[in-house]
């Protein structure tokens, strides 16, 4: 575990109760809500951590973040006065560590100047800076199409199965903020360990670059630490972006998990439940985590935040994804028909949006013809989608001229657009190309949305 | 003050228990441990109160000192208001650093104290009852600021003025007048829970323009009316209601940024203080009272915010304006109500709402109305609240038990969100129960009633959505030629006169004047379709370009009327030409 907190020298003997991740501790006095809370083992010495989730007269319930399985009674208990703070820094930088921040690459524990709480506070509505600049990710579809803006916190809703993880590391892998200093901070939460060694492996050079902190929590892991993790990637990026003028990109993977952890201890509570079981403050802690994102008036970096989460049975009225959605400005969203086509990533353009993309693309930001272009392929492919439709109804045969090469163009769309290999990096400019030539497989007089000189230089294509 | 202590007892959450203050009252503040995290008593059993807490209590002990305030949650209501930003509870966010709850490591801006410039309207000797003016601060150039006699426990009775200060420059504070021995400052306090008091309730059939043509025309509000925005994420909600507050034709907006987004908070302020109001010449911030309670700020301030939203109003009203409070989004106030009624303990009604939820809804919606002041004057407060019903499902608690006080409804479809229609205000599942009345308000040009209008408009609607379904199963060509011309019709209304872009310079608020222009333009040329199909037959006319007319609304500004005109007769030009070719 990571040192931000200084421990007392007393302790406390007196486990009243253990049940679930839930232990009582009676016959303390002063300890206050929230507190941070080191729990020794008897005998073995072995050290567990927990949260205060209330307390009562003499009475403090804590929250064991590892469990309290094979915990008894004569446990030590010892409360650090205040909530968990961590070490925050540029030492975060180039380390892997597991779910709760304490190093797996065989180095020291992290150190860092200044600590910092990592519930974090929220961010004066009136002191944050509109969103306006891009983070390029090297993924066309996403670039072009729903653009990634610092400050935003953009979700990917999948299925079970897709490659929502290879998405996930591969944006890691190839963001950028243009010249500006940039780094990730990964966080994942529920990873097998195939997984888990996966994304390191892909994400080495980053980590070699000192440009990554790598947090993973993994499958076999204490399910309460889920709750913990996406807070400290949160709290080491909120001080790499404002205390150190870095633009972060926060990659959190699978939030399902981590709302799932959040109604087991809710379960575990009694807490009456809302629904499918998920408490009824699940929107206000998701949210708790995706306001994190973000820019400071007057002050350089910015928090961008790209939750990555599972829809249970592809419903995307399920909790998790309805409350994300809520949320978030914008959903980037995976889809198994497209994967079944064998196109990577396997996203649903006309699902998809980035709420802020008129923000931070256009003239100055991306290119001058970026905004038209994305609006008339999309507008097209929606189209394309009415006519695939009755094509299947009618037969191909039975369509008008221009019907058929809205056939064509939905194929050149998947295929030149948004398919793209697991390790490529498309700039910008070649994207807006490329989006230009797919436009341009339609006859002129349906791209009513594009301005003339933008056809015009096309027009040396046979 | 009377303060008595009394002691924390247990702490979970936003939830605290405290012994010690027998005195204590329902809704009585209280001031909990060192850090003075403000609370409210929401429950009294023996000893012990049960407080909700409205900032985050980490940190705090049983054993901590818990100070009675001796009064209500209030808020400080004065000339400060318009043109700023405030949390739940209306304290200033300027003043407040980067980090709202840290210990002060970041300290904002120290506020300087702002003077304001009184001007007397009564002198000593006159006689005032609660209500009555004694004089006005200039605060912003688009809002007259009335400093009144408070409304006391005796609204009928007239007392003599002891004592009134001279124009001049004076702090919020400062007392400007002495009313039967009691001391009138600039800024006054208020329970915000507690309705302010009016003469009486008046009809409220004055026309609240929004400047949103789909609502103006098919679901009007009045001003003092209620209406709800029911709409999944993504279907436009906060745009819709950023627009009214934009462009509305109230005085004073109080916008309600209820456990939503930062970012939006940051863009709405960002937005306001740009814009220029359209009726003043100023900025339209200068008219506008914002409460930014954004999602991850302390969840019970979320509670409170909406009620600090209509107290402000009714403050405004007070002084004889008409005021619109936009609340997003009143789910995540239920939210609240939720999780804390979760946490004491109360037993959960549908979906974990405490059973409370449909009256206390009820409560909120009904502090609107169209009022004589006390001061005899005509004032309104309107409502608009947003919804966020989970998943879309719109048969969920808040949403049914908010459709049945309100006013109008105003559903948000996400098939049309999808299909780019902005606003994506539902015809067939919206309505307005004031329609019939306001239609007198709002005349419509050409002496034509507005409440034919409307229901031509809801036909031509309805009809080509019932058509729709069909021509995807068997193509427009097989339907017979009467029907074509309403699927027709269906499209130009939509795409002509609903659709509304609030990205547009053009079209981001449509005047009365315009939004008639435009239905009268799409109605002359459906009129011309119908006869040009007999004799041209309805392809021709499909054939037609009508990009002149549906390009009206974006091209002609709010002014330009002319210019829609122009685009009609450019199309029913067409249409003649078509049906004179047929004729020979």
């Amino acid at each position: 575990m990571t040192t931000g907190t200084q421990w007392p020298d007393a302790e406390f003997t007196s486990v009243a109760s253990l049940r679930g991740p839930l232990m009582a501790v009676t016959g303390v006095r002063g300890v206050g809500f929230d507190e941070y809370v080191r729990i020794t083992e008897d005998g073995s010495g072995t050290r567990r951590y927990g949260t205060v989730v209330e307390v009562d007269g003499d009475t403090a319930v804590v929250q064991v973040l590892e469990g309290t399985s094979g915990l008894s009674q004569a446990a030590r208990v010892a409360f650090a006065g205040a909530p968990l703070r961590i070490p925050v820094g540029p030492g975060w930088l180039g380390r892997i560590c597991d779910g709760r921040g304490g190093p797996t690459d065989g180095g020291p524990p992290v150190f860092g100047a200044r600590t910092a709480p990592v519930n974090g506070f929220p961010m004066n509505p009136t002191r944050r800076e509109p969103p306006a600049e891009p983070v390029l990710t090297g993924v066309r579809c996403i670039d072009s199409l729903a653009t990634l803006v610092r400050g935003q916190k953009l979700p990917v809703f999948s299925v079970p199965g897709l490659p929502h993880l290879e998405l996930a590391t591969q944006i890691a892998a190839q963001a950028t903020a243009g010249d500006e200093a940039f780094c990730v901070v990964f966080a994942g939460m529920d990873l097998t360990h195939a997984d888990a060694a996966y994304v390191r492996d892909a994400l080495e050079e980053r980590a070699a670059a000192g440009e990554l902190t790598l947090l993973v929590n993994t499958s076999d892991a204490p399910v309460l630490e889920r709750i913990l993790t996406p807070r400290i990637a949160l709290t080491v990026a909120e001080d790499l972006a404002f205390a150190e003028g870095r633009h972060v990109l926060v990659v959190l993977v699978d939030m399902t998990s981590y709302a799932e952890a959040l109604r087991e201890v809710s379960a575990a509570r009694d807490e009456i439940p809302a629904r499918r079981a998920y408490p009824g403050y699940l929107y206000s802690d998701l949210a708790s985590l995706y306001e994190r994102c973000g820019r400071i008036r007057g002050a350089p970096g910015s928090v961008t935040i790209l939750p990555v989460l599972t829809m249970p049975g592809g419903d995307i009225t399920h909790p998790v994804p309805d409350l994300t959605g809520y949320i978030t400005e914008g959903q980037i969203v995976l889809s198994p028909e497209v994967a079944a086509r064998g196109v990577y990533p396997p996203i649903d353009p006309l699902s998809s949006l980035s709420r802020l993309m008129r923000h931070g693309a256009g003239p100055g930001r991306t290119a001058p013809e970026h905004l038209p272009l994305a609006a008339q392929l999309l507008a097209a492919l929606a189209r394309a989608r009415q006519v695939r439709d009755l094509a299947d109804l009618v037969g191909a045969d039975a369509l008008g001229p221009t019907d058929r090469h809205y056939l064509d163009f939905q194929d050149e769309f998947e295929h030149r657009l948004v398919d793209q290999g697991r390790t490529e990096r498309c700039p910008l400019a070649q994207a807006l190309e490329r989006c230009r030539q797919v436009a341009l497989t339609l006859p002129r007089s349906e791209l009513t949305m594009l301005p003339e000189s933008l056809l015009d230089a096309g027009a040396a294509e046979p | 003050m009377d303060e008595v202590t009394g002691a924390v007892r247990r702490v979970a959450g936003p939830l605290v228990e405290l012994d010690g203050l027998p005195g204590a009252a329902m809704a009585e503040l209280v001031l909990l441990g060192a850090a003075e995290i403000p609370g409210e008593v929401v429950s009294i059993r023996g000893g012990v109160l049960t407080v909700q807490a409205y900032e985050y209590t980490g940190g705090l002990a049983p054993g901590d000192p818990a100070r009675s305030q001796g009064r209500p949650l209030s808020a400080a209501l004065g000339p400060g208001l318009l043109g700023g930003v405030f949390d739940g509870l209306l304290r200033p966010l300027a003043n407040t650093g980067i980090w709202l709850g840290a210990p002060a490591a970041t300290p904002g801006p120290a506020a300087a104290e702002r003077v304001w410039r009184f001007t007397p309207a009564a002198k000593p000797g006159d006689l005032v009852a609660p209500g009555h003016r004694l004089g006005s601060v200039a605060a912003a150039r688009a809002v007259e600021h009335r400093i009144l006699v408070p409304p006391g426990p005796d609204p009928g009775v007239t007392r003599r003025v002891d004592r009134i200060a001279p124009a001049g420059e004076y702090p919020a504070d400062a007392v400007v007048a002495e009313v039967g021995g009691v001391p009138v400052a600039v800024t006054e306090h208020w329970p915000v829970r507690r309705p302010r008091p009016v003469a009486r309730r008046v009809d409220a059939n004055a026309l609240l323009h929004t400047g949103q043509r789909a609502l103006d025309l098919l679901f009007p509000i009045a001003k003092g009316g209620t209406a709800a925005v029911p709409g999944g994420f993504g279907t436009g909600k906060t745009v819709l209601l950023q627009q009214i507050a934009k462009w509305c034709d109230a005085d004073v907006i109080v916008y309600v940024g209820c456990g939503e987004r930062g970012n939006e908070m940051a863009e709405v302020v960002d937005e306001l203080s740009r814009l220029e109001d359209p009726r003043t010449g100023g900025r339209l911030a200068e008219r506008t009272v914002v409460i930014a309670n954004t999602s991850n700020m302390p969840m019970m301030a979320r509670e409170a915010s909406v009620y600090t939203g209509v107290c402000v109003a009714e403050y405004f009203r007070d002084m004889g304006h008409d005021v619109v409070v936009i609340a997003d989004s009143t789910s995540r106030w239920a939210e609240a109500l939720r999780e804390f009624a979760s946490r004491s303990g109360a037993l959960p009604a549908e979906e974990g709402f405490p059973a409370n939820l449909a009256s206390a809804l009820a409560a909120f919606y009904e502090r609107a109305g169209a009022v004589q002041t006390l001061g005899g004057e005509r004032g309104s407060v309107t409502v608009i609240g947003a919804v966020s019903p989970p998943g879309g499902d719109l048969a969920e608690p808040v949403t049914v038990h908010t459709e049945r006080v309100v006013r109008a409804r105003w559903t948000l479809d996400r098939d049309l969100a999808y299909a780019r229609h902005y606003p994506a205000v539902s015809w067939a599942e919206s309505f307005s129960r004031d329609a019939a009345a306001l239609a007198e308000d709002a005349a419509a040009p050409g002496g034509e009633d507005l409440s034919s209008l409307r229901n031509r408009l809801a036909r031509i609607l309805s009809r080509a959505d019932r058509l729709v379904d069909l021509v995807d199963l068997v193509g427009i060509a097989a339907l017979p030629p009467a029907e074509r011309m309403d699927v027709l019709a269906g499209r130009l209304v939509r795409e002509g006169v609903l659709q509304q872009s609030a990205l547009s310079e053009a079209d981001a608020h449509s005047p009365a004047a315009k939004t008639a222009a435009l239905v009268e333009a799409v109605l002359d040329v459906i009129d011309a379709c119908d006869r040009a199909a007999q004799t041209a037959g309805p392809a021709a006319v499909e054939g037609v370009d009508f990009g002149p007319l549906l390009r009206a609304r974006d091209e002609a500004g709010p002014e330009n009327l002319d210019a829609v005109f122009a685009r009609r007769d450019r199309v029913l030009g067409a249409l003649a030409d078509l049906a004179g070719e047929a004729a020979r």
